[in-house]
């Protein structure tokens, strides 16, 4: 059952998304920037971890779940360190996933060959 | 290099008047499929990880390592980039396309050298998703300082 609720969950995420690219002039980049932040204000005001909660990763793969990531970390640090938190929280909850991107392009670009264009 | 972008897009707007049936219907199943197929992916690796004891953080970070070492690979066997041409923001708004957008430049501008190639031209658009990430916490960080939670 969870399955099905992260593909239909995840799936009208990326549809919206779609969306956005066909009906606007807005590029990929710009839609990932406005995803981040639409998924950080969700995060902040508790909507979008009901959505987790109700389609896991459906909810947490694409992008937005990412900005609710930031959001639920500054919200931790904050309850544990108090002010400073809302300058190290955001930093500390993307570190995991920053770093292995970061880890697996430089091994992959010492691999792989660019492509001619 | 700017005449040459409003050409491109004043040709994609004549393409898209000519097109006899819109395409945004099939881009949109087309996204609604691979993107589901993505996060259903996602939650396959979760339960793994939460059947092995994992706290549901730790999952959550150990599936978003899965996803994107799993798109780095294939973004450096030019599969995810021929998957993105048809499937567009289905592989595009997933972490699995985050990662794509910081191996492929990586890949492609490594010529231009190790420093200034490789390593700025990573960030080309995950810089600018950090920045107002980060941005947006702390908005966020601030008004749950003031207002609690």
């Amino acid at each position: 059952m969870i399955y099905w609720k992260a593909f239909l969950i995840g799936g009208l995420i990326c549809v919206f998304g779609q969306i956005l690219i066909d009906k606007t002039k807005l590029t990929p980049a710009r839609i990932l920037v406005l995803f981040v932040c639409i998924g950080c204000i969700l995060g902040g005001l508790d909507i979008y971890p009901k959505l987790v909660e109700f389609a896991g990763s459906g909810a947490r793969v694409p992008l937005t779940g990412f900005g609710n990531l930031l959001a639920q970390g500054v919200k931790d640090e904050v309850d544990a360190m108090g002010a400073i938190g809302i300058l190290t929280g955001g930093m500390k909850a993307a570190a995991g996933g920053l770093t292995i991107a970061i880890v697996s392009a430089f091994l992959m670009a010492l691999v792989a060959k660019p492509k001619q264009k | 290099m700017q005449t040459n972008e409003q050409a491109q897009k004043s040709y994609a707007q004549l393409v898209k008047k000519v097109s006899p049936n819109s395409p945004i219907l099939k881009n949109c199943i087309l996204a609604f499929f691979s993107g589901g197929a993505i996060c259903t992916l996602g939650e396959v690796l979760f339960q793994f990880f939460q059947n092995k004891g994992f706290a549901e953080d730790t999952a959550a970070l150990l599936v978003s390592g899965c996803l994107i070492v799993l798109s780095a690979v294939l973004t450096a066997l030019g599969i995810y980039g021929k998957l993105g041409k048809h499937c567009g923001a289905g592989t595009e708004v997933p972490i699995t396309g985050f990662a794509n957008s910081v191996v492929s430049p990586a890949i492609e501008y490594k010529n231009a050298g190790l420093v200034l190639g490789m390593a700025a031209k990573m960030f080309v658009i995950a810089g600018p998703v950090i920045v107002y990430g980060i941005l947006s916490s702390i908005v966020v960080g601030v008004v749950y300082y003031f207002l609690g939670g």
